[in-house]
Protein backbone atom coordinates (compact mmCIF):
# COMPACT_ATOMS: atom_id res chain seq x y z
CA UNK A 1 0.00 0.00 0.00
CA UNK A 2 3.33 2.38 0.98
CA UNK A 3 4.97 1.36 -2.60
CA UNK A 4 1.20 2.28 -4.12
CA UNK A 5 1.15 5.47 -2.72
CA UNK A 6 5.29 6.36 -3.76
CA UNK A 7 4.18 5.41 -7.09
CA UNK A 8 1.12 7.52 -7.11
CA UNK A 9 2.70 10.90 -5.88
CA UNK A 10 5.44 9.82 -8.55
CA UNK A 11 3.25 10.40 -10.92
CA UNK A 12 1.01 12.68 -9.94
CA UNK A 13 4.31 15.14 -9.70
CA UNK A 14 5.46 14.26 -13.21
CA UNK A 15 2.21 14.76 -14.78
CA UNK A 16 2.15 18.12 -12.30
CA UNK A 17 5.00 19.42 -14.45
CA UNK A 18 4.00 18.78 -17.79
CA UNK A 19 0.71 20.07 -17.09
CA UNK A 20 2.22 22.95 -15.44
CA UNK A 21 4.63 23.19 -18.70
CA UNK A 22 1.41 23.67 -21.29
CA UNK A 23 -0.22 26.20 -18.97
CA UNK A 24 2.70 28.02 -18.53
CA UNK A 25 3.34 27.86 -22.47
CA UNK A 26 -0.50 29.01 -23.21
CA UNK A 27 -1.12 31.46 -20.62
CA UNK A 28 2.28 32.81 -19.79
CA UNK A 29 4.34 33.07 -22.71
CA UNK A 30 0.92 33.16 -24.83
CA UNK A 31 1.57 30.44 -27.20
CA UNK A 32 -0.90 29.30 -29.70
CA UNK A 33 -1.74 25.30 -30.13
CA UNK A 34 -3.07 25.52 -33.83
CA UNK A 35 -0.57 27.69 -35.26
CA UNK A 36 -1.90 30.53 -37.55
CA UNK A 37 -5.86 28.95 -37.93
CA UNK A 38 -8.30 30.99 -37.11
CA UNK A 39 -6.94 34.13 -37.48
CA UNK A 40 -6.54 36.15 -40.85
CA UNK A 41 -3.93 38.82 -41.94
CA UNK A 42 -3.63 42.58 -42.72
CA UNK A 43 -1.23 44.64 -43.19
CA UNK A 44 -0.83 48.70 -43.41
CA UNK A 45 1.63 51.38 -43.88
CA UNK A 46 2.55 53.95 -41.72
CA UNK A 47 4.74 56.87 -42.27
CA UNK A 48 6.13 55.74 -39.07
CA UNK A 49 6.35 53.07 -36.83
CA UNK A 50 8.66 54.00 -33.60
CA UNK A 51 8.23 52.02 -31.12
CA UNK A 52 6.04 49.38 -32.81
CA UNK A 53 7.77 45.58 -31.94
CA UNK A 54 6.24 41.97 -33.25
CA UNK A 55 3.96 40.33 -30.98
CA UNK A 56 2.57 44.05 -30.00
CA UNK A 57 -1.69 43.99 -29.59
CA UNK A 58 -3.73 44.55 -32.07
CA UNK A 59 -7.15 46.85 -30.67
CA UNK A 60 -10.63 47.22 -31.45
CA UNK A 61 -12.26 49.52 -29.10
CA UNK A 62 -9.55 48.77 -26.66
CA UNK A 63 -10.16 44.73 -26.70
CA UNK A 64 -7.38 43.01 -28.39
CA UNK A 65 -8.30 41.27 -31.40
CA UNK A 66 -5.16 40.40 -32.70
CA UNK A 67 -1.09 41.16 -33.14
CA UNK A 68 1.66 42.37 -35.23
CA UNK A 69 3.37 39.60 -37.17
CA UNK A 70 6.57 41.75 -38.08
CA UNK A 71 7.41 45.37 -38.87
CA UNK A 72 9.35 45.82 -42.06
CA UNK A 73 10.18 48.32 -44.68
CA UNK A 74 7.82 48.33 -48.08
CA UNK A 75 10.06 49.03 -50.69
CA UNK A 76 8.61 50.58 -53.03
CA UNK A 77 7.31 53.53 -50.77
CA UNK A 78 9.96 53.46 -48.06
CA UNK A 79 7.39 53.60 -45.68
CA UNK A 80 6.56 51.04 -42.44
CA UNK A 81 5.28 48.22 -43.19
CA UNK A 82 2.78 46.42 -40.56
CA UNK A 83 1.87 42.83 -41.10
CA UNK A 84 -0.86 41.84 -38.37
CA UNK A 85 -2.89 38.15 -37.47
CA UNK A 86 -6.82 39.15 -36.51
CA UNK A 87 -8.91 36.32 -35.00
CA UNK A 88 -11.37 35.31 -37.92
CA UNK A 89 -14.00 35.73 -35.24
CA UNK A 90 -13.89 39.65 -36.09
CA UNK A 91 -14.51 39.97 -39.17
CA UNK A 92 -16.46 42.83 -39.54
CA UNK A 93 -13.55 45.64 -39.97
CA UNK A 94 -14.84 47.57 -42.75
CA UNK A 95 -12.96 48.47 -46.03
CA UNK A 96 -12.21 51.87 -45.07
CA UNK A 97 -11.54 51.10 -41.46
CA UNK A 98 -8.47 52.92 -39.97
CA UNK A 99 -5.25 51.93 -38.05
CA UNK A 100 -3.32 53.81 -35.36
CA UNK A 101 -0.08 53.51 -33.92
CA UNK A 102 -1.20 54.45 -29.57
CA UNK A 103 0.83 53.99 -26.50
CA UNK A 104 -0.25 52.68 -23.54
CA UNK A 105 0.17 55.08 -20.46
CA UNK A 106 2.69 57.83 -20.84
CA UNK A 107 5.93 55.12 -21.18
CA UNK A 108 3.86 51.71 -21.78
CA UNK A 109 4.25 49.76 -24.66
CA UNK A 110 2.91 50.77 -28.35
CA UNK A 111 0.08 48.99 -29.75
CA UNK A 112 -2.37 49.25 -33.16
CA UNK A 113 -5.47 50.64 -32.52
CA UNK A 114 -8.49 50.02 -35.27
CA UNK A 115 -11.33 51.44 -35.58
CA UNK A 116 -14.21 51.16 -38.21
CA UNK A 117 -15.66 53.10 -40.84
CA UNK A 118 -18.81 53.30 -42.35
CA UNK A 119 -18.45 51.34 -45.38
CA UNK A 120 -20.32 48.15 -46.28
CA UNK A 121 -17.49 45.53 -47.77
CA UNK A 122 -14.79 44.30 -44.80
CA UNK A 123 -11.60 43.43 -45.24
CA UNK A 124 -10.55 40.17 -45.81
CA UNK A 125 -7.27 38.01 -45.43
CA UNK A 126 -4.47 39.87 -47.15
CA UNK A 127 -6.02 43.52 -47.80
CA UNK A 128 -4.58 46.49 -46.75
CA UNK A 129 -5.56 49.46 -44.56
CA UNK A 130 -5.20 52.49 -46.33
CA UNK A 131 -6.25 54.92 -43.59
CA UNK A 132 -3.09 54.69 -41.51
CA UNK A 133 -1.96 57.32 -38.27
CA UNK A 134 1.64 57.30 -37.29
CA UNK A 135 3.27 56.86 -34.10
CA UNK A 136 3.85 59.55 -31.79
CA UNK A 137 7.42 60.77 -31.54
CA UNK A 138 7.95 62.76 -28.58
CA UNK A 139 10.94 64.32 -30.22
CA UNK A 140 8.91 65.71 -33.06
CA UNK A 141 6.52 66.90 -30.77
CA UNK A 142 8.71 68.92 -29.41
CA UNK A 143 10.58 70.17 -32.24
CA UNK A 144 7.13 71.58 -33.62
CA UNK A 145 6.19 73.12 -30.49
CA UNK A 146 9.51 74.69 -30.33
CA UNK A 147 9.30 75.93 -34.01
CA UNK A 148 5.52 77.14 -33.30
CA UNK A 149 6.86 79.17 -30.17
CA UNK A 150 9.45 80.47 -32.10
CA UNK A 151 7.17 81.75 -34.72
CA UNK A 152 5.01 83.90 -32.62
CA UNK B 1 59.68 30.95 1.44
CA UNK B 2 57.82 31.94 -1.92
CA UNK B 3 58.60 28.66 -3.25
CA UNK B 4 57.18 26.75 0.26
CA UNK B 5 54.12 29.34 -0.58
CA UNK B 6 54.16 28.50 -4.65
CA UNK B 7 54.43 24.93 -3.58
CA UNK B 8 51.93 24.56 -1.39
CA UNK B 9 49.26 26.87 -3.82
CA UNK B 10 50.24 24.32 -6.49
CA UNK B 11 49.50 21.16 -4.30
CA UNK B 12 45.96 22.23 -3.49
CA UNK B 13 45.22 23.31 -6.80
CA UNK B 14 46.55 19.40 -7.93
CA UNK B 15 44.08 18.19 -5.14
CA UNK B 16 41.57 20.15 -6.19
CA UNK B 17 42.03 19.00 -10.20
CA UNK B 18 42.00 15.20 -8.83
CA UNK B 19 38.79 15.22 -6.99
CA UNK B 20 37.31 16.77 -9.99
CA UNK B 21 38.59 14.07 -12.14
CA UNK B 22 37.42 11.36 -9.53
CA UNK B 23 33.74 13.28 -8.93
CA UNK B 24 33.68 12.61 -13.04
CA UNK B 25 34.96 9.17 -12.90
CA UNK B 26 32.00 8.37 -10.49
CA UNK B 27 29.66 9.93 -12.68
CA UNK B 28 30.30 8.60 -15.59
CA UNK B 29 30.83 4.96 -14.37
CA UNK B 30 27.43 5.27 -12.21
CA UNK B 31 26.05 6.41 -15.91
CA UNK B 32 27.68 4.13 -18.46
CA UNK B 33 25.87 0.74 -17.64
CA UNK B 34 22.48 -0.27 -18.48
CA UNK B 35 19.95 0.03 -15.78
CA UNK B 36 19.11 -3.58 -13.96
CA UNK B 37 15.70 -4.90 -14.47
CA UNK B 38 14.70 -3.36 -10.98
CA UNK B 39 16.21 -0.06 -12.36
CA UNK B 40 12.47 1.47 -12.75
CA UNK B 41 11.71 0.63 -9.05
CA UNK B 42 15.11 2.58 -8.07
CA UNK B 43 14.21 5.29 -10.39
CA UNK B 44 10.85 5.83 -9.18
CA UNK B 45 11.77 5.15 -5.35
CA UNK B 46 14.20 8.04 -5.79
CA UNK B 47 11.93 10.35 -7.69
CA UNK B 48 9.98 10.09 -5.16
CA UNK B 49 12.75 11.08 -2.25
CA UNK B 50 13.85 13.59 -4.29
CA UNK B 51 11.41 15.40 -6.33
CA UNK B 52 8.02 15.11 -4.79
CA UNK B 53 9.54 15.33 -0.95
CA UNK B 54 10.62 18.72 -2.31
CA UNK B 55 7.38 20.08 -3.91
CA UNK B 56 5.61 21.58 -0.82
CA UNK B 57 8.92 23.78 -0.10
CA UNK B 58 9.16 24.81 -3.54
CA UNK B 59 5.47 25.47 -3.30
CA UNK B 60 5.50 27.66 -0.87
CA UNK B 61 8.36 29.57 -1.67
CA UNK B 62 7.05 30.63 -5.25
CA UNK B 63 3.87 31.43 -3.79
CA UNK B 64 5.67 33.96 -2.01
CA UNK B 65 8.01 35.19 -3.88
CA UNK B 66 5.32 35.48 -6.65
CA UNK B 67 3.82 37.32 -4.21
CA UNK B 68 6.58 39.42 -3.14
CA UNK B 69 7.86 40.69 -6.79
CA UNK B 70 3.96 41.65 -7.68
CA UNK B 71 4.07 43.60 -4.51
CA UNK B 72 7.56 45.06 -5.32
CA UNK B 73 6.74 45.48 -8.84
CA UNK B 74 3.65 47.08 -8.44
CA UNK B 75 4.93 50.00 -5.92
CA UNK B 76 8.06 50.41 -8.09
CA UNK B 77 5.85 50.95 -11.42
CA UNK B 78 2.94 52.71 -9.76
CA UNK B 79 5.00 56.05 -9.66
CA UNK B 80 5.37 55.80 -13.55
CA UNK B 81 1.90 55.08 -13.93
CA UNK B 82 2.80 52.24 -15.88
CA UNK B 83 1.55 49.18 -13.04
CA UNK B 84 -0.03 46.71 -15.70
CA UNK B 85 3.21 46.25 -16.30
CA UNK B 86 3.79 44.42 -13.48
CA UNK B 87 2.47 40.54 -15.22
CA UNK B 88 5.24 41.26 -17.63
CA UNK B 89 7.70 42.50 -14.53
CA UNK B 90 6.97 39.33 -12.54
CA UNK B 91 7.09 36.57 -15.36
CA UNK B 92 10.22 37.70 -16.87
CA UNK B 93 11.86 37.90 -13.42
CA UNK B 94 10.31 34.29 -12.32
CA UNK B 95 11.09 32.57 -15.65
CA UNK B 96 14.45 33.66 -16.39
CA UNK B 97 15.95 34.25 -13.05
CA UNK B 98 14.52 33.58 -9.65
CA UNK B 99 12.46 30.52 -10.88
CA UNK B 100 15.86 28.27 -12.03
CA UNK B 101 17.85 29.86 -8.98
CA UNK B 102 15.58 29.89 -6.34
CA UNK B 103 14.20 25.99 -6.74
CA UNK B 104 18.36 24.76 -7.17
CA UNK B 105 19.25 26.59 -4.06
CA UNK B 106 16.16 25.11 -2.03
CA UNK B 107 16.99 21.83 -3.63
CA UNK B 108 20.21 22.03 -2.79
CA UNK B 109 19.24 22.49 0.71
CA UNK B 110 16.44 20.17 1.06
CA UNK B 111 17.62 17.11 -1.31
CA UNK B 112 21.10 17.79 -1.81
CA UNK B 113 22.10 17.77 1.79
CA UNK B 114 19.73 14.73 2.35
CA UNK B 115 21.37 12.55 -0.41
CA UNK B 116 24.83 13.75 0.84
CA UNK B 117 23.41 12.38 4.61
CA UNK B 118 22.34 9.39 3.15
CA UNK B 119 24.74 7.93 1.14
CA UNK B 120 27.47 9.17 4.03
CA UNK B 121 25.98 6.87 6.70
CA UNK B 122 25.84 4.42 4.14
CA UNK B 123 29.39 4.62 4.18
CA UNK B 124 29.86 4.73 7.47
CA UNK B 125 28.17 1.72 8.25
CA UNK B 126 29.82 0.04 5.73
CA UNK B 127 26.80 -0.95 3.49
CA UNK B 128 28.70 0.49 0.43
CA UNK B 129 31.74 -2.12 1.13
CA UNK B 130 29.09 -5.08 1.68
CA UNK B 131 27.21 -4.25 -1.46
CA UNK B 132 30.54 -4.72 -3.38
CA UNK B 133 31.22 -7.66 -1.27
CA UNK B 134 28.12 -9.35 -2.77
CA UNK B 135 29.35 -8.37 -6.52
CA UNK B 136 27.25 -5.35 -6.43
CA UNK B 137 28.44 -1.93 -7.96
CA UNK B 138 27.02 0.59 -4.97
CA UNK B 139 28.09 3.40 -7.89
CA UNK B 140 25.43 1.43 -10.53
CA UNK B 141 23.07 0.87 -7.78
CA UNK B 142 23.39 3.36 -5.32
CA UNK B 143 24.36 6.54 -7.09
CA UNK B 144 22.30 6.60 -10.27
CA UNK B 145 19.41 6.11 -9.95
CA UNK B 146 19.67 9.18 -7.44
CA UNK B 147 21.34 11.23 -10.05
CA UNK B 148 19.03 10.77 -12.41
CA UNK B 149 15.83 11.35 -9.92
CA UNK B 150 17.71 14.86 -9.49
CA UNK B 151 18.21 15.20 -13.29
CA UNK B 152 14.06 14.67 -13.83
CA UNK B 153 13.07 16.49 -10.48
CA UNK B 154 14.76 20.04 -10.36
CA UNK B 155 13.35 21.03 -14.25
CA UNK B 156 9.95 19.69 -13.16
CA UNK B 157 10.04 22.05 -9.65
CA UNK B 158 11.38 24.98 -11.24
CA UNK B 159 8.11 24.86 -14.04
CA UNK B 160 6.30 24.60 -11.16
CA UNK B 161 7.52 27.00 -9.42
CA UNK B 162 7.15 29.47 -12.26
CA UNK B 163 3.62 28.75 -12.63
CA UNK B 164 2.90 29.04 -9.01
CA UNK B 165 4.78 32.11 -8.83
CA UNK B 166 3.23 33.89 -11.83
CA UNK B 167 -0.48 32.96 -10.11
CA UNK B 168 1.03 34.14 -6.94
CA UNK B 169 1.98 37.74 -8.46
CA UNK B 170 -1.61 37.52 -10.08
CA UNK B 171 -3.01 37.27 -6.27
CA UNK B 172 -1.37 40.57 -5.12
CA UNK B 173 -1.51 42.78 -8.24
CA UNK B 174 -4.94 41.68 -9.81
CA UNK B 175 -6.51 40.63 -7.04
CA UNK B 176 -5.57 43.14 -3.93
CA UNK B 177 -3.86 45.76 -6.08
CA UNK B 178 -6.42 46.00 -8.37
CA UNK B 179 -4.09 45.57 -11.76
CA UNK B 180 -6.52 44.53 -14.83
CA UNK B 181 -6.43 41.24 -15.23
CA UNK B 182 -6.53 41.95 -18.92
CA UNK B 183 -3.37 43.83 -18.56
CA UNK B 184 -1.49 41.61 -16.23
CA UNK B 185 -1.77 38.45 -18.29
CA UNK B 186 -1.47 40.41 -21.98
CA UNK B 187 1.26 42.49 -21.13
CA UNK B 188 2.98 38.92 -20.07
CA UNK B 189 1.95 37.45 -23.30
CA UNK B 190 3.41 39.80 -25.01
CA UNK B 191 6.81 39.90 -23.46
CA UNK B 192 7.02 36.30 -22.93
CA UNK B 193 8.41 34.22 -25.66
CA UNK B 194 8.57 30.20 -25.13
CA UNK B 195 11.87 29.64 -26.58
CA UNK B 196 13.89 32.62 -25.31
CA UNK B 197 12.47 32.48 -21.82
CA UNK B 198 11.01 29.62 -20.63
CA UNK B 199 13.02 26.97 -22.57
CA UNK B 200 16.53 28.75 -21.21
CA UNK B 201 14.96 28.95 -17.88
CA UNK B 202 14.61 25.24 -17.73
CA UNK B 203 18.18 24.52 -19.84
CA UNK B 204 19.43 26.79 -16.45
CA UNK B 205 17.05 24.32 -14.34
CA UNK B 206 19.20 21.30 -15.97
CA UNK B 207 22.19 22.92 -15.59
CA UNK B 208 21.76 23.24 -11.53
CA UNK B 209 20.14 19.89 -11.09
CA UNK B 210 23.73 18.28 -12.82
CA UNK B 211 25.81 20.18 -10.09
CA UNK B 212 24.00 20.41 -7.22
CA UNK B 213 22.99 16.24 -7.81
CA UNK B 214 26.76 15.82 -8.55
CA UNK B 215 27.84 17.60 -5.99
CA UNK B 216 25.91 16.21 -3.41
CA UNK B 217 26.61 12.27 -4.66
CA UNK B 218 30.21 13.03 -4.53
CA UNK B 219 30.71 14.17 -1.40
CA UNK B 220 28.76 11.29 0.21
CA UNK B 221 30.48 9.06 -1.68
CA UNK B 222 34.11 10.37 -0.89
CA UNK B 223 33.12 11.07 3.10
CA UNK B 224 35.31 10.43 5.69
CA UNK B 225 33.14 8.10 7.18
CA UNK B 226 32.82 9.25 11.16
CA UNK B 227 29.97 11.45 12.17
CA UNK B 228 32.12 14.42 12.16
CA UNK B 229 32.95 13.62 8.10
CA UNK B 230 29.62 13.33 7.62
CA UNK B 231 28.22 16.52 8.89
CA UNK B 232 31.10 18.32 7.23
CA UNK B 233 30.00 17.05 3.62
CA UNK B 234 26.49 17.97 4.17
CA UNK B 235 27.69 21.36 4.54
CA UNK B 236 30.29 21.16 1.53
CA UNK B 237 27.68 19.91 -0.33
CA UNK B 238 25.07 23.34 0.29
CA UNK B 239 27.93 25.69 -0.05
CA UNK B 240 29.12 24.43 -2.51
CA UNK B 241 26.01 23.85 -4.94
CA UNK B 242 24.96 27.11 -3.33
CA UNK B 243 28.05 28.84 -4.81
CA UNK B 244 28.18 27.29 -8.14
CA UNK B 245 24.35 27.88 -8.81
CA UNK B 246 24.92 31.26 -8.51
CA UNK B 247 28.39 31.15 -10.45
CA UNK B 248 27.09 29.11 -13.53
CA UNK B 249 23.61 31.37 -13.51
CA UNK B 250 25.82 34.50 -14.60
CA UNK B 251 27.50 32.88 -16.86
CA UNK B 252 24.52 31.30 -18.22
CA UNK B 253 22.26 34.75 -18.35
CA UNK B 254 25.57 36.50 -20.07
CA UNK B 255 25.37 33.85 -22.71
CA UNK B 256 21.57 33.63 -23.41
CA UNK B 257 20.69 36.82 -22.80
CA UNK B 258 23.60 39.12 -22.55
CA UNK B 259 24.06 38.93 -26.12
CA UNK B 260 27.98 37.29 -25.76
Amino acid sequence: MAKKWLEISVGGLLVAGIAALLVLALQVSGSHLGGASGQYRLTALFDNAAGLSAKARVTLAGVTIGEVDQVSIDKQTLMARVDMSIDSAVDYLTLDSSASILTAGLLGEKYVGLSIGAEEEVLADGDMIEDTQSALVLEELIGQVLLNLGGD
Amino acid sequence: MMFNWLQKLGSRVLLRLSSLGAALVMLLQSLLVLPGPRGWQRLTQQLYVVGVQSFIIIFVSAGFIGMVLGLQGYTLLVDYGSEQAVGQMVALTLVRELAPVVAALLFAGRAGSALTAELGLMKATEQLASLEMFGVDPLHRIVAPRFIAGLISLPILVIIFNLVGVYGGHLVAVEWLGVHSGAYWGNMQAAVDFSDDVMNGLIKALVFATLVTWTALYQGYTCVPTSQGISEATTRTVVYSSLMILGFDFILTALMFGGL
